[in-house]
């Protein structure tokens, strides 16, 4: 079974920012401390002194192919103190160790970086360790990840992302290495930060749930696995030949070209990376490498 | 039954460069892990990796800033073999395509790091550790390494030999995480447990949900002693509520640490009238808790610190993410408000008693990572250390498990004719699990009859279905979070930074409770699917085993060293104590005994004042 039918209540956004091209020449702290300023915090934040001693309210998605009462989806309520820095995670491990401790879902750094934890929360695809829960509207409404199969409650099958990464050939490819004992291939730092947001990705696969094109086709690579393909294609230490052999990968028919720059994926993205400006960027390339496209 | 011929369990930085090495050398090798490759912890690492790749530095130097970092209780074979290695294997991390910082020459860029006499930290922004974990996972994928993901190793199989220097370990057994199935991997050449820190024994800590030191236990309780158990690193900026790290940078940069009243505490109460907040590691922890202890912590619970007086435009160009991470993780406004900050468990130096070739007594059974304690470390890791310790010992561990000569090392493992009885210490309660049942009505690990290799795997496999069905079956009883909360409260509370004799008896006493409590455990989610409440209870047996052994060590080692303070005896005592804790499992009734360190290697290290 899939979540695909629960709609979330406010629709994503659909269009593109007027100009692409401006988006992420600001860093993120300094968009988000504009966004605050200019009072356009995606939900209205709660005031935190509102909630001291309070009680957070969570609707949280439970399903069990196996267990009575669960097989048919259902939400549970749990209601769990508010303590100040609480997020998303924190509420459901509460709610998992003191109430039910058959609430199950993925989780492990606690940090936002090992990619475990992407949940759809309020409507929108985010990790559980990086959202406060004082920036959400109550009830907190907690499900899996959609348009992927669900496991069990929040947990999801990655195996299609997972098949989706590999795809791509995912690794550096350069068989001449400089010679010398312990000299490294030269990279300059232009280069370097050229594909440093692109090698942030930790595979939480929010981008994925978030692009209505993957829900639609299956085989669309998706904005991780471009993004990955990206990672490597830009990078100067691998030669023009393997470039042109991976925007061979990424132009196929399930590749660059699906993309309708709906911008939904960078808007999840809990890495900031700018998916949609990557694919743009990779569909020029080959275009300019004039590789035959459909 | 599943079999190859080396299983590497656990997929981060260490387990994945054991199996790439096992993989070269012709192995046909498999990764088992709980976590897909990753979600591991390694990919949390942020600072850097210590290597002498430049003019001005070599090994000799490097080799010799741990062993003073160590403060004198690594083993110099250890030592110098990682500084001798870690080049080389930090260039091949390049070569497999690593995004690290560069140089306007296009070289790979090198930092200072506290304790290191050459900025010979080798990093790639501030997530060196994702970087290392990606590309090593990269690589896994290239080759085309079986990797069985989700899959919890619940036990390992060995034979039942009364010495456990005659044992060998034949695979391990394990489940299926999103099936619930049981079942058994027959290792042809060696198992090699990369399985992480057991930072959970801890309530408040750096590492990750998943670090609740399985390997540690597995190996502990099939005969492998444990070494060095007590030495644990506290990081003083770690965020309240979460754990999370705010790195020295911030502190670098000219942050500072404030009491409840207001006070620069470092100065004012002198703690350390020089260095003040840039004082060391373990003075600045102590420091913090003294405030708290003695009233002026914020909320009783931690102090400030504040970044505030170096601007915005500094505190954007330099620490940015340090903003994100205290917005983010503590809903704080680093720009606007001081963080609040404590100090919390961060590293083990301690770990699986193994050579330089990762071996441990038990033939077949290897160990590698923070997992492993080799040891490089002994009472203090300098920063930067450990992720090459990952690829050096990884790579060392997986070659040696696919056959291949690495010549004989020179540290010694398990109990053996150096080593020396503990005798001194009365202790408060009985450790170990004698006259328990925690096993879940199974015969404790290691009776009965040994009889050919496939029978034995089976049995163990039968041993721990018997044990689910009993978990999942049982009715009432306790949970293990309730077990769990306890015995991380405990540690806390009296094995943390500050120990005193009486204190670590306390929580000897506690975690024997734990024991008792554990054997009336039961797992109430009664679906094989995904079960982690199920993974969760067995992690939480072998953080009881994991913690007691940290108790014990601390409660023996009565001096200062490294990070392991003790309050009735201030000072490091090199007359007595340079040696190593071991300690042994014995099918439940542990032995603690001591080995000697080896301070001679290829060079001399005469233990000095470890001042900077
Ligand atoms: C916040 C932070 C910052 C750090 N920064 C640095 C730094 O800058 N430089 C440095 O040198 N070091 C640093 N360290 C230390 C270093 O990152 C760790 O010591 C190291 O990454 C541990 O790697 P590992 O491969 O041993 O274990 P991990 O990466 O923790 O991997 C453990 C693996 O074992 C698996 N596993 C565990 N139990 C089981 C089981 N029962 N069955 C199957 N699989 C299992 C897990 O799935 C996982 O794949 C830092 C640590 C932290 C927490
Ligand atoms: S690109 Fe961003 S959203 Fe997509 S998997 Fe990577 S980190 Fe997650
Ligand atoms: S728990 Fe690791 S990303 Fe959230």
């Amino acid at each position: 079974m899939s979540t695909q039918q629960e709609q979330p209540q406010e629709p994503e956004s659909q269009e593109a920012p007027e100009d692409p091209e401006m988006r992420g020449t600001e860093s993120p702290q300094q968009e988000r401390l504009k966004e605050k300023e200019q009072g356009l915090a995606q939900e209205e934040a709660v005031d935190e002194s509102d909630l001291e001693g309070e009680t957070v309210h969570l609707k949280v998605f439970r399903y069990d192919p196996e267990v009575e009462g669960k097989q048919e989806p259902r939400f549970d309520d749990f209601y769990v103190p508010f303590e100040k820095g609480m997020t998303v995670l924190d509420a459901v491990m509460y709610a998992r160790d003191e109430f039910d401790s058959s609430l199950t879902f993925r989780h492990s750094c606690r940090q936002a970086v090992c990619g475990s934890d992407a949940f759809f929360v309020n409507g929108k695809q985010q990790l559980g360790c990086k959202t406060q829960i004082s920036e959400l509207k109550q009830p907190v409404r907690i499900e899996p990840l959609p348009h992927q199969e669900v496991v069990k409650d929040l947990v999801v099958d990655m195996d299609h992302f997972y098949d989706q990464m590999h795809a791509v050939e995912p690794y550096f490819q350069q068989e001449e290495l400089p010679d010398g004992d312990l000299e490294e291939q030269r990279q300059s730092r232009e280069n370097r930060e050229k594909v440093k947001m692109s090698t942030r990705c930790i595979w939480c696969a929010a981008c994925m749930s978030s692009c209505n094109i993957a829900a639609g086709d299956n085989e669309y690579l998706g904005p991780a696995a471009i993004n990955k393909a990206y990672r490597f294609a830009m990078d100067e230490r691998e030669d023009e030949e393997i470039k042109e052999h991976r925007l061979r990968i990424v132009e196929q028919e399930h590749g660059v070209w699906r993309c309708q720059t709906q911008f939904s994926c960078t808007e999840v993205c809990p890495k900031d990376i700018p998916l949609t400006e990557h694919i743009q960027e990779l569909k020029r390339e080959a275009v300019k490498k004039n590789l035959k496209f459909w | 039954m599943y079999e190859h011929d080396v299983i590497v369990v656990g997929a981060g930085g260490a387990g994945l460069r054991a199996a790439i090495a096992a993989h070269e050398a012709g192995a046909d090798t498999a990764i088992v892990s709980k976590l897909h490759p990753v979600r591991s912890h390694t990919g949390a690492a942020e600072g850097g990796i210590n290597a002498a790749l430049r003019e001005g530095d070599d090994w000799e130097l490097h080799a010799y800033d741990t062993m003073k970092g160590s403060d004198y209780l690594a083993d110099a074979p250890a030592a110098e073999t990682l500084a001798q290695d870690a080049p080389e294997e930090t260039i091949q991390l390049e070569h497999w395509g690593m995004p690290f910082s560069r140089e306007d020459d296009g070289r790979v860029s090198q930092r200072p790091f506290g304790g290191l006499s050459f900025p010979r930290t080798t990093y790639a922004g501030a997530e060196t550790g994702h970087h290392l974990l990606h590309v090593m996972y990269e690589q896994v994928v290239k080759r085309g390494i079986q990797v069985y993901d989700e899959w919890y190793v619940m036990n390992l199989v060995t034979d039942d030999a009364a010495d456990p220097n005659d044992r060998e370990c034949h695979g391990v057994v394990a489940y299926d995480v999103q099936s619930g199935n049981v079942e058994g991997f027959k290792a042809n050449g060696g198992v090699i447990l990369a399985t992480g820190g057991p930072g959970q024994a801890f309530d408040h800590t750096t590492n990750a949900v998943s670090c609740t030191g399985d390997g540690h236990a597995m190996a502990y309780r099939a005969g492998a002693p444990l070494e060095d158990m007590e030495f644990i690193q506290f990081h003083p900026t770690s965020l309240p509520s979460t754990g999370v790290l705010i790195s020295e940078g911030v502190r670098g940069e000219g942050g500072i640490l404030y009491n409840a009243k207001g006070e620069r505490f470092m100065f004012e109460y002198g703690y350390a009238n020089n260095s003040g907040e840039l004082a060391s590691r373990d003075v600045v922890a102590r420091a913090e808790l003294t405030e708290v202890n003695e009233g002026r912590g914020v909320n009783d619970e931690y102090v400030h610190l504040d970044m505030r007086h170096l601007g915005e435009e500094r505190i954007l160009d330099r620490l940015e993410n340090i903003l994100h991470l205290a917005e983010d993780f503590e809903g704080v406004d680093g720009l606007v408000e001081p963080m609040p900050v404590k100090p919390g468990q961060h590293y083990a130096m301690g770990g699986i008693d193994v050579d330089e070739n990762g071996q441990t007594c038990i033939n077949g059974l290897y160990a590698a990572g923070e997992s492993a304690c080799v040891s490089v470390h002994g009472g203090n890791r300098l920063g930067g250390n450990a992720l090459p310790e990952l690829i050096v010992f990884g790579k060392r561990a997986g070659r040696h498990a696919a056959g291949d000569d690495l010549g004989t090392a020179e540290i010694e493992t398990g109990y053996g004719p150096d080593v020396e009885d503990e005798t001194e210490t009365e202790l408060p309660v009985q450790p170990g699990s004698a006259g328990l049942d925690t096993a879940g009505g199974v015969a404790a690990d290691g009776s009965g009859v040994a009889t050919e290799t496939d029978g034995l795997i089976e049995r163990a496999v039968e041993a721990e279905r018997t044990r689910v069905d009993h978990l999942m079956d049982k009715d009432d009883g306790v949970q293990h979070a309730q077990i769990r909360a306890k015995l991380q409260k405990a540690m806390t509370d009296y094995v943390n930074v500050f120990r005193t004799d009486e204190g670590i008896r306390k929580a000897l006493r506690v975690i024997r409770e734990c024991r008792e409590e554990y054997q009336d455990v039961y797992v109430d989610d009664p679906s094989r699917t995904f079960n982690t409440d199920l993974q969760q209870t067995y992690e939480t047996r072998n953080l009881i085993d994991v913690a007691e052994t940290i108790a014990l060590g601390a409660l023996v080692r009565n001096e200062f060293r490294g990070a392991h303070w003790r309050q009735e005896n201030q000072e490091r005592d090199d007359e007595n104590w340079l040696k190593h804790t071991l300690i042994s499992w014995e099918d439940g009734d542990p032995n603690i005994f001591y080995r000697p360190v080896i301070l001679e290697g290829e060079k001399t290290y005469e233990p000095k004042v470890r001042s900077y």
